[in-house]
């Protein structure tokens, strides 16, 4: 019986490898693949010498005119060799662990060889497409924040979507009737409120977490809709509530493009900002993150030292539920200021996958809202500029990258361990 | 108990007060020792639907105590601790600390009244640090909740010097081993000031050393004069290390005892309620031809780790090899991959000389292969089916339980109907639910199903885990006898004494490798040092 080295398993046939060495393998054929596309479509594409030119500032800005511009063509070459170059990287499989590095770098570069292809000849607002990333991201953001807040409890909630859609019909009815301050408390209260039927539906009967969720999107999208054509087309003046309006951050929001992107918003979009640092480090370094952690992973081991399961669950459950209603109150009270049937159309799920890719963690999450918003933005820029490609497929983008993030580039994440478990007691 | 519970908390109240002060300084209990604390469980009865967990239960320890409750699984002793510790409610009874009745709704009330608990399946978090995990419920903070992270390090540094438990504040739970995870609990019962510590079958997840190592932990808790209820159903341990014993049978308290007046066998006979036969009897064996071999195998678990790493053994006809180890050494994996459940990294299985390494496990189970799954609720029977449609769960295709397409029901009761005569299974019936039959019952129910032909290959895992006496040893004389009819056995238990009970020859599996080889006459210290992965090949013989 002798001790056999630890790569002898890697030699041998060579037909059985670890799954991290074919993942490294898929991600370098599909980069290798984008190289030879870019090349073929968006470098050979775009005609010689022509040009594409990325306005990096707004028209109001301090510094007027900033503005980048390339040869297209050029831009295609490059951007083909360094996929090319990255793939043979990875499909030698020596770095195993730089092959989402690697695939992330790749996808930017295709996201940037395809703007330069479709801007070709145009001039392009470069800076309007990352603002209008960073808002779009929101929704989607606050949507995950919801997602978070329970499934770190251990309560799975798909009924984001729901909870974002009702919260944003009733911030649009008070916020018509007494203001949209009152609006926004409307929303928020309203999200709180499906909160706790979900907490009580999954916590005190648990009920199937999933099935539970399934019924809150069901009545939410039923009632808003009947509603909306039995009330809000008769009586008109109660759907149109006005909207937040934007403050420039003094100073930061003067920064080229990252004062456009990030400083110069409505309140939502700070007050995102805050919720997602401010879960972060809540969630991580203070007691009441502590504990609901503890209640998500193990809530035997929470219970056996003294901390109240069920009030725990509850109480976030119902937060998360204010995160949803906030994220409503958005849509209606900040981006278009009246409310459409089925308005927020998948928000909520596409949240959930940003939660997903997010890994549970605020920050995260953060970040994969933006993946998100620069699908969504893309998606109404582009039809602005007038590509060749059909408007129907433009409207595709964030749902398909939003299965190609959950199914491909996630790799396993770990959700917490009593995720969807109901705690059950004597 | 609504009026009482009333009273209860106030009287728990002027307790608590009593204890504090006496519990401050520890310098002041040596002085105060004629003054001892006594817990007290009196008259404890708790009804499950169905089932009456605990009699009438009378239990107390006082400070400075050990006392082993031991009994049989199944004998009320996880229920009545976990009333202790305020899991459970009681149906009727009480619990006192120092004569007063105290209030058990949660765990937070047996904290507050001194009562510290290491569970059998531990209370930890994982994904947190160790200090993480000794504060969570009672974290030291700063403004806003901010954990103080110093604070609540040096809490677990305190403790783990005061009485040794070696520990790093900042690993994470999940990287550390079994028995540093069981000082984790140790500690988190002792930082809240526990006068009182019960231990739920402490030793049944650690190797022979890590036991000692964990006496001397509970002597040194004893010196500083903690009371200690030590819950166990092994003899050997019981007498050890307890003051007194007292035995649990079917609910009640059946004996109290000084070790020095009791014996083993007497104990067994206690716990029983009828002498018992503690050695199997067993000829020696003749092995013959290779019937599993096993070439450089190596598994991952579902994290993607290797959890067998290039292990090579064989196992011959008419021969039982015991693989022996602590849980979690990449027994689960072998075993699954063996039987075909989950596929291999890399590595050969030759069953009777042909390749089954990616064979299916219907293909390997059609080649004589037994196999007794370790979780036998989960992986060994469906709970909700009955005894016949269980018998027949691996032959429901074939003639002549299936007729084409219909089932021939009446052939398949005859078969269990003849099973449950011939594998003594206790049941009112063959049409009754395998989950209303007792842990023994089950188990024999896997056991027919799987024998009932002829077995060239027996592989069982923890066949007799959590399982009464009276089935323990038939289904050890069960597989004897497959051993005797010409079958290779191939156990995986971490009871070390079923492996040294029932093996011609022991490998030890330690971190996915074979880390010794013995006969079956080796010593538990012997193979104990081989389950920390000590001793290498060295004393094959």
């Amino acid at each position: 019986m002798k001790p056999e080295s630890d790569t002898a398993i890697y030699e041998g046939e060579g037909k059985r490898v670890t799954p991290a060495e074919r993942r490294a393998t898929i991600v370098g054929v599909i980069l290798i693949v984008l190289a030879v596309f870019v090349f073929w479509v968006f470098a050979l594409g775009s005609e010689a010498g022509v040009q594409s030119t990325f306005k990096l500032s707004l028209p109001q800005a301090r510094f007027e005119d900033l503005a980048w511009t390339v040869n297209s063509r050029w831009l295609g070459f490059i951007v083909s060799g360094i996929l090319a170059f990255l793939g043979g990287m990875v499909l030698r499989r020596s770095h195993v662990k730089w092959t989402n590095l690697a695939l992330a770098i790749g996808l930017i570069l295709v996201a940037f060889a395809f703007l330069t292809w479709a801007a070709s000849g145009k001039s392009f607002s470069l800076v309007g497409m990352l603002r209008a990333t960073v808002v779009l991201s929101v929704p989607v953001t606050l949507g995950a924040l919801t997602g978070l807040m329970c499934e770190r409890v251990g309560v799975i909630n798909i009924a984001i979507e729901g909870q974002l859609l009702t919260a944003a019909f009733v911030g649009t009815i008070v916020g018509s009737a007494w203001g949209i301050w009152a609006g926004l408390v409307g929303a928020v209260l309203t999200g709180a409120l499906l909160g706790a039927v979900l907490a009580v539906l999954a916590i005190r009967f648990r009920i199937d977490q999933i099935i539970a969720g399934v019924v809150i999107n069901i009545f939410a999208l039923g009632l808003t809709s009947f509603l909306a054509r039995r009330v809000l087309s008769e009586a008109t003046h109660l759907n149109s509530p006005g909207r937040f309006s934007p403050t420039k951050i003094p100073f930061l929001g003067d920064i080229p493009v990252l004062g456009p992107m990030f400083f110069n918003h409505n309140m939502f979009i700070y007050v995102t900002f805050i919720l997602v640092i401010g879960l972060h480090f809540g969630l991580f370094y203070t007691r009441w993150g502590l504990r609901s952690r503890s209640v998500g992973e193990h809530p035997e081991a929470a219970d056996t030292v003294g901390i109240n399961v069920y009030r725990v669950r509850y109480r976030n459950v119902i937060l998360g539920g204010m995160i949803a209603g906030f994220g409503g109150a958005f849509l209606t009270l900040a981006q278009v200021s009246r409310f459409e049937e089925n308005m927020t159309a998948g928000i909520g799920f596409i949240g959930l996958a940003a939660m997903i890719f997010g890994r549970w963690m605020p920050l995260g999450v953060f970040g994969a809202g933006l993946v998100f918003g620069f699908a969504r933005a893309l998606q109404q820029k582009l039809g602005i500029l007038g590509t060749p490609i059909p408007s129907e497929f433009l409207s595709m983008i964030p749902y398909i990258v939003t299965i190609i993030v959950v199914a491909g580039v996630v790799g396993k994440a770990r959700p917490p361990a009593a995720d969807g478990q109901p705690y059950i007691k004597d | 108990m609504g009026p009482f519970s009333r009273l209860g908390k106030v009287l728990t109240g002027e307790a608590g007060q009593t204890r504090t002060a006496q519990r401050t300084p520890s310098v002041s209990r040596a002085s105060a020792s004629e003054k001892r604390l006594t817990l007290e469980l009196r008259h404890i009865t708790k009804q499950f639907p169905g089932v009456l967990a605990c009699d009438d239960v009378n239990l107390t320890v006082s400070e400075g105590e050990t006392v082993a409750l031991l009994g049989e699984n199944g004998a009320g002793k996880t229920t009545l601790m976990n009333i202790l510790y305020g899991l459970y409610t009681p149906t009727s009874g009480e619990v006192l600390v120092d004569d007063v009745p105290i209030v058990m709704e949660s765990p937070s009330d047996a904290i507050a009244a001194g009562i510290g608990m290491v569970h059998q399946h531990f209370m930890l978090v994982p994904v947190f640090t160790v200090s993480e995990n000794v504060v969570l419920g009672d974290e030291p903070t700063e403004v806003a909740g901010w954990i103080d992270q110093k604070t609540a390090r040096d809490r677990v540094r305190t403790i783990s010097a005061r009485y040794g438990l070696e520990v790093d504040p900042d690993t994470y739970v999940e990287d550390l081993p079994v028995g540093s995870q069981q000082r984790v609990e140790i500690i988190k019962a002792l930082s809240r000031d526990a006068n009182f510590v019960i231990f739920d079958e402490p030793t049944s997840v650690l190797t022979p050393s890590e036991v000692e190592g964990f006496f001397k932990i509970v002597e040194g808790l004893k010196a500083d004069g903690k009371g200690i209820v030590f819950i166990s159903h092994k003899l050997g341990e019981a007498l050890e290390i307890a003051d007194r014993i007292v035995i649990m049978r079917r609910g009640k308290t059946v004996a109290e005892v000084v070790p020095k007046d009791v014996t083993e066998e007497k104990l067994a006979e206690l716990m029983v309620g009828r002498p018992v036969d503690l050695v199997v009897d067993k000829s020696e064996s003749k092995p013959l031809e290779v019937v599993l071999l096993v070439d450089n195998l190596s598994v991952l678990d579902d994290r993607g780790q290797l959890a067998v790493n290039g292990m090579s053994f064989d196992v011959r006809a008419g021969e039982i090899v015991g693989i022996a180890g602590v849980q979690g050494n990449g027994q689960t994996e072998l075993v699954e991959s063996l039987t075909g459940l989950q596929p291999s990294m890399s590595g050969t299985v030759y069953l009777g000389g042909e390749d089954v390494t990616t064979k299916s496990p219907r293909a390997i189970h059609k080649m004589d292969v037994a196999h007794v799954p370790e979780d036998r609720q989960r992986s060994g029977l469906v709970l909700p089916f009955t005894i016949t449609e269980n018998i027949v769960l691996d032959s429901y295709y074939e003639s002549p339980i299936s007729r084409g397409v219909q089932m021939n029901w009446s052939e398949a009761s005859d078969r269990a109907e003849r099973l449950v005569e011939e594998y003594d299974v206790r049941t009112p019936g063959i049409n009754v639910l395998v989950s209303t039959l007792s842990g023994g019952n089950q188990q024999k129910v896997i056991v027919a199903r799987e024998f009932d032909r002829d077995v060239t290959l027996v592989i069982a895992s923890q066949p007799t885990r959590g399982i009464d006496v009276g089935s323990i040893e038939y289904i050890h004389s069960r597989i004897i006898e497959e051993r005797d009819a010409g079958a290779a056995v191939l156990i995986v238990s971490s009871e070390l004494d079923e492996i040294k009970a029932l093996s011609d020859r022991i490998l030890v599996m330690y971190e996915g490798r074979i880390a010794g080889e013995f006969d079956g006459s080796a010593s538990t210290t012997e193979i104990g040092l081989a389950m920390l992965g000590g001793a290498g090949e060295a004393e094959a013989s």
